[in-house]
Order: C-alpha cells, then structure tokens, then sequence
C-alpha cells in the first residue's frame, strides 16, 4: 500500500506572528513542519506498521521546506518530495491542490492523508480542492482511523460525538490534532533521514506552467480579530446573585 | 534537528517532573526507556543500535539535557560515555554484541566505578584489585561516588591486576557484588549516586575488556564524558539565565521593572557574555573532535572554563530572582547546586587547572 501525505513548512506558531502586506511574513522566520501535520505523519506511520506501506511525504514551497520534509523522514516516513517553484508564490489553496494532486499521483497512492487545516493559513479548503482533482471520496476531520482489506474505518468528528463511517480505498482524508500523539524524531531516524530520498521537483516537471497556478482568489484586506471585551464585574453588595441570576436569565440560560 | 528534538523532549517530559524528582531525590526509571527510544543512549557511537551522530550533534543533545537538569545529561554521558564507550572501543564482538544493543535501548544501565574512597583526583592509588583464579578473575575492593551504581545492570570496574590497571564488566547479581546509594546529597538529586562493594566478585575470563590496560583506559572513557559536561554546563547556565531575565523584566521594585536597574543589566550582560563565549568554545571544540584534532588539554580547558562561569553565571542569576532565587519554584538554585558536583567530577578545576598549568609551564605539580 502506497501512502501520500501532505506536508507543510510554517512559521513557528510558537513565535509572533509578522505580516508582510497580505500576507504571513516568512522570510528569515523560524519555520517547523506544521504541528497539524505531524498528526498525519504519525497516522500514516501507525498503518505502516500495522499493515505494511511505503510512505511518501508530499510538500510545496520554497527550499526552506526541505527542513520540514527531514523532520517527517526521521519520524520515519521514507520518501519525499519538494515542488518547488518561483511562480508558486503567493499560490492559492485551488493552485496548491492542482500541484500536490500532480506530485501526489507519481506515487500511485492508496491513500492520502493531510491535516484538517494549516497553521498558518487556516483555510482549511485544500484537502477538499485536492480530494476533488484526484476524483476521490474524502473523509474528513478523522480522530481515528483503521485499515481493513482495502476499506477504511473512521470516526468523524462532529460538534456533538462522531460519526463511524467506512469507505473503500482509495481515500483521502484528514486527521484532527489530537488524532493520535506523533512519535519524537529519534536519533537513530534523524542519522537515517539524511540518506532518504527527497525529491526535488519544478511545475515544468508536473506537466503545469505558471498559468495554471495563478492564483483564483485575492486578499483584499486583513484586519486584527477583535479582541474579547472584558467581562462585567459584580461588587457583591447583597445582591449579587439577584443581578447573576437576572444575566443569566437575559442571555436565556435559565 | 537534534536539538530541536532533545529540547522538545526536555520541555514534554523532563521538565514537569524534574522539581519532585529533584525533591524525592530520584532518578525516574521510565525516563531511562524513554531516552534510549530517543536514542541518546551511546548516541555518538557506530552501529550495535547506536545512532552514530557526529561530536556537535552529541554535544548540543547534552546541551538540552542539562538545561533540564544535570543528573539527566550525567545519565546519558554515564551511560554513553563512560559504559558503552569502553565497551565499544575495547570490548571483545562478542561484548559488544552482548550489551551495547540493550543498553542502547535503555534496557541495561551502566555504570561505571573508577573513583574509591581513598583514591579520587589520583586514581593511581586504587586499591581494587582483580587476581586471576584458573580462568576467572576474584574482584575486591569498594567504589565510591559511582553515578547510577544501585540502578545499574552492569558495573564497568577498574581495578588493578599483575597487568597493571584492567577493565572488567560485572552484571548487577554476580555473588559478591553489591552497591549502597549514597544519601542525603544536595547537589544532583535526580541522579543515583552509590558506593559499589567487591566482595570476592568472581567474574569469567571473557568478563575482562580485552583492548586496553592502563589508566589510559578509564581516562580516555572521561575524556569522552568532559567533552558532554562543556556543552551541558553552559546549558545549565543558559537556563538560569534565562530565568533571571524573564523574571528581572516581570518583577518591579521602586515603581520599576528590576530589569531596569544598571546593575542588573550588568550582571545580565556579563551573563549573556559567558554563556555565548562557552557556546562558542564548546563548538570550536567539537568541530575538533568531529576532525580527530582535539587535545587532552583542550578539553581541560573548556570544562575548567565552562563549568566554572556555568556556576558563576547562576549565582548571579540567584541575585536577580532574590529571595524567590532560593526555592524549587525556579530552576535556578538546583542547578548551582547540581553545577558543584560538576565542578568536582571527571576531574575536578583543580586538576584540570594544574594541567593547563603543566601544559604552559612545562612543569608538573603533581606526579
Ligand atoms: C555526584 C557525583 C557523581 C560521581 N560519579 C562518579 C562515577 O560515576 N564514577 C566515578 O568513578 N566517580 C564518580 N564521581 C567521583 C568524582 O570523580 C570524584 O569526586 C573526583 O574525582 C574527586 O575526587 P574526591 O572527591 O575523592 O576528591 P579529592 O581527590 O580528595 O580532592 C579533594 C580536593 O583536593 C583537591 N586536590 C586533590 N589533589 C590535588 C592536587 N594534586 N593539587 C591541588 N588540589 C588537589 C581537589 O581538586 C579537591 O578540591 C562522582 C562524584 C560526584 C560528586
């Protein structure tokens, strides 16, 4: 069984947060593979050992990204590949899907596997756009996933318990942080990931140009969230449970 | 990345337990497991499921243990550098094949017995001896002061035979072999510390270390550990620094952060100043070591220097967090005093002093 997942470069969600006009500041910042990510490295890693699969890293963007590819390699992945291209900057989560589904389909996968969102970006509509350009079912926010005889075994999260649903492969889906409690890069995986390979790919070699990956939407404005307001603070005088209780009431909580 | 994944470990499960383990005076056991699977344990040595990381990779993985705690960086150069090392560079293959894959794993712990009571700077004067019986070897004598002594599965003893000093293995449970923790200790509290008993010990002939003879053998094994205590030192003294800085810019007296006082700007300067030319020395020194060009006096040089601004650098972090410098709610006063056992073991400033001391005069002050 051939396993894909995506994998992104991000700035350390750890470190403030810079803007550059519209858009995340990434030159010259400390960037990590993205927390979220390390959640699909692990849930692929886990059905590898169970059933036997080769594993196979998929990531674009610029060079910087490779670190994030080693980090998943000395997990214990054992391939990757790096689309790399000066005209993917600024690429959108539409252009980003048509590239990865490229990258992605050299590898013949059963399955792909990406987080439910990016830390950075946050839009959470790239796994669905790349579900869509491999022609393949998705199956989404995944806390627990389970492989057998070629059908999928999830539990989907919903606002409320989850939903148990099966799906035949191939899939793709996406996993929820907390899925699972991705393993430490060991020593020994770090020494070995130096001698994995790591592909290095340009849109050329995907078959794709420049137009292709054009990006289809435009930020137009960014602006802070609004801070939460203080809340109201209640001097007991005598009568303070009176004035919670009539809140409470107003917000028709009781 | 290697750092990057000792400090995450440090911070995930070194750090929450390190205050009660310092406290109850405990080394905690699941921790051992934890960093062979990490694979820090002989972590700088080649194959028997070693990882084989080069002297800068080794030393920035010490770096992070010890800004969590002294006695979680003297776990792993005990083990690495001081058990598997010897076994690695002098044992047999089939000593090799026996242990170096389980300790790597954490599964066995080592240890390793040099210092005695009446022998620590000159290791010259021990009186533990080896004499062979047909083909076994009989140990007697007592060791002292041995980190991990009573978790150990397997003691290294040094002692002397008609062929002078002899390495020899001594799995934890041989008849006449026993070990007593040494108690009431105020410096490396999450760390194991005991005395080791030989009491007619019979160990086989294959229990010997067949490569080397000579205190050349135990001194190279510390010379590999010193390396791992250079680094480690400044990270115990980057921990308190950075605790006195964060805490000198949260803390306000006269209606102003301490932070902003001259005097405490000073004292963090000067402390940000050792630290970065510890750092620096530390990594001159392994870029040596990766090149096979480091001297003996070198490494005397950089623990000397390192461990002794370390512990200066975390007495004046002490000053800036006053009274709240004291207790265990900080990291700093447990590492001052982890920082006084460092000064003292592989070799203490003395020695190292009078070494250098030797090197630039040309004279010896000790035979
Ligand atoms: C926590 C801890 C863990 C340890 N772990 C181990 C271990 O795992 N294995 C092991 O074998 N040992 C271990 N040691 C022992 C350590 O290596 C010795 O304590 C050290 O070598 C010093 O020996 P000593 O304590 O007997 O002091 P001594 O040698 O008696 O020295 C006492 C003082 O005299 C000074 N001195 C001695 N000779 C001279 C001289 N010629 N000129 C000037 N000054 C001199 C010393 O520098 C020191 O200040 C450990 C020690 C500690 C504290």
């Amino acid at each position: 069984m051939n396993i894909a997942v995506c994998v992104k470069h991000v700035p350390d969600p750890n470190l403030p947060m810079e803007m550059d006009g519209t858009r995340l500041k990434r030159a010259g910042v400390q960037g990590v593979l993205d927390p979220g990510d390390e959640f699909g490295v692990e849930a692929a890693l886990q059905i590898k050992e169970g059933h036997g699969a080769d594993v196979t890293l998929v990531s674009m963007g610029p060079e910087a990204s490779s670190e994030a590819l080693r980090r998943g390699l000395s997990m214990g992945a054992d391939r990757a590949i790096l689309v790399s291209d000066g005209a993917l900057e600024g690429a959108d989560a539409l252009a980003t899907a048509r590239v990865l589904q490229r990258a992605i389909e050299r590898t013949k996968p059963d399955l792909v596997v990406a987080a439910v969102e990016s830390t950075d970006g946050y839009t959470g509509t790239m796994p669905a756009a790349l579900a869509q350009f491999m022609g393949w079912p998705q199956v989404t926010f995944a806390t627990q996933v389970e492989i057998k005889d070629r059908t999928l075994r999830a539990h989907r999260q919903t606002t409320t318990g989850y939903h148990v649903v099966e799906c035949e492969l191939p899939v793709m889906i996406t996993v929820t942080a907390g899925i699972n409690e991705p393993r430490y890069a060991s020593f020994k995986g770090i020494m070995a990931a130096k001698k994995k390979p790591l592909e290095r790919l340009a849109l050329a070699d995907l078959g794709l140009s420049a137009v292709d990956v054009r990006p289809a939407q435009e930020i137009v404005e960014l602006s802070k969230a609004e801070e939460h307001r203080s809340g109201q603070v209640i001097v007991d005088e005598g009568e303070a449970a009176g004035r919670v209780a009539a809140f409470l009431r107003e917000a028709k909580v009781i | 990345m290697l750092q990057e994944t000792v400090r995450r470990f440090a911070v995930d499960r070194l750090l929450p337990g390190v205050e009660e383990w310092f406290e109850s005076a405990e080394f905690p056991s699941e921790i051992a497991t934890e960093l062979g699977q990490l694979g820090l344990l002989g972590m700088h040595l080649q194959g028997y499921g070693c990882a084989g990381v080069n002297a800068v990779g080794y030393g920035l993985a010490c770096l992070e243990l010890e800004a969590a705690d002294s006695g979680f960086r003297s776990f792993v150069s005990v083990q690495g550098s001081l058990a598997m090392f010897p076994i690695s560079a002098y044992g047999s293959e089939e000593q090799k094949e026996e242990w170096l894959p389980r300790m790597a794993s954490g599964e066995v712990i080592g240890c390793f017995g040099l210092t005695e009571p009446d022998a620590g700077s000159d290791p010259s004067r021990m009186r533990t001896n080896a004499r062979k019986d047909g083909s076994d070897w009989v140990l007697s004598g007592t060791k002292m002061w041995i980190t991990n002594g009573s978790i150990a599965g397997l003691a290294i003893v040094w002692a002397v035979t008609d062929q002078g000093v002899r390495g020899f293995l001594v799995p934890a449970g041989t008849p006449g072999f026993h070990t007593r923790d040494i108690k009431r200790k105020l410096s490396l509290r999450a760390s194991v510390t005991s005395e080791l008993h030989l009491d007619e010990c019979r160990v086989p002939g294959e229990a010997l270390l067949p490569g080397v003879s000579g205190l050349k053998g135990p001194l190279s094994c510390l010379n590999e550990a010193r390396f791992g205590v250079v680094w480690g030192a400044m990270g115990a003294a980057r921990a308190c620094y950075e605790s006195a800085l964060e805490y000198a810019k949260s803390r306000t007296q006269f209606e102003r952060p301490i932070a902003s006082f001259q005097l405490t700007q000073q004292k963090l300067v000067d402390m940000m100043l050792e630290i970065q030319k510890g750092l620096l020395v530390a990594l001159h020194l392994g870029r040596m070591k990766d090149a096979s060009q480091l001297a003996v006096e070198q490494v005397s040089f950089a623990k000397l220097n390192n461990v002794r601004e370390a512990l200066e650098v975390a007495r004046k972090a002490r000053t800036i967090l006053g009274a709240s410098g004291i207790t265990l709610e900080y990291p700093v006063i447990r590492h001052m005093n982890n920082l006084e056992s460092v000064l003292t073991y592989e070799g203490t400033s003395e020695i190292h002093t009078l070494i250098l001391g030797e090197a630039l005069t040309g004279l010896r002050a000790f035979t």
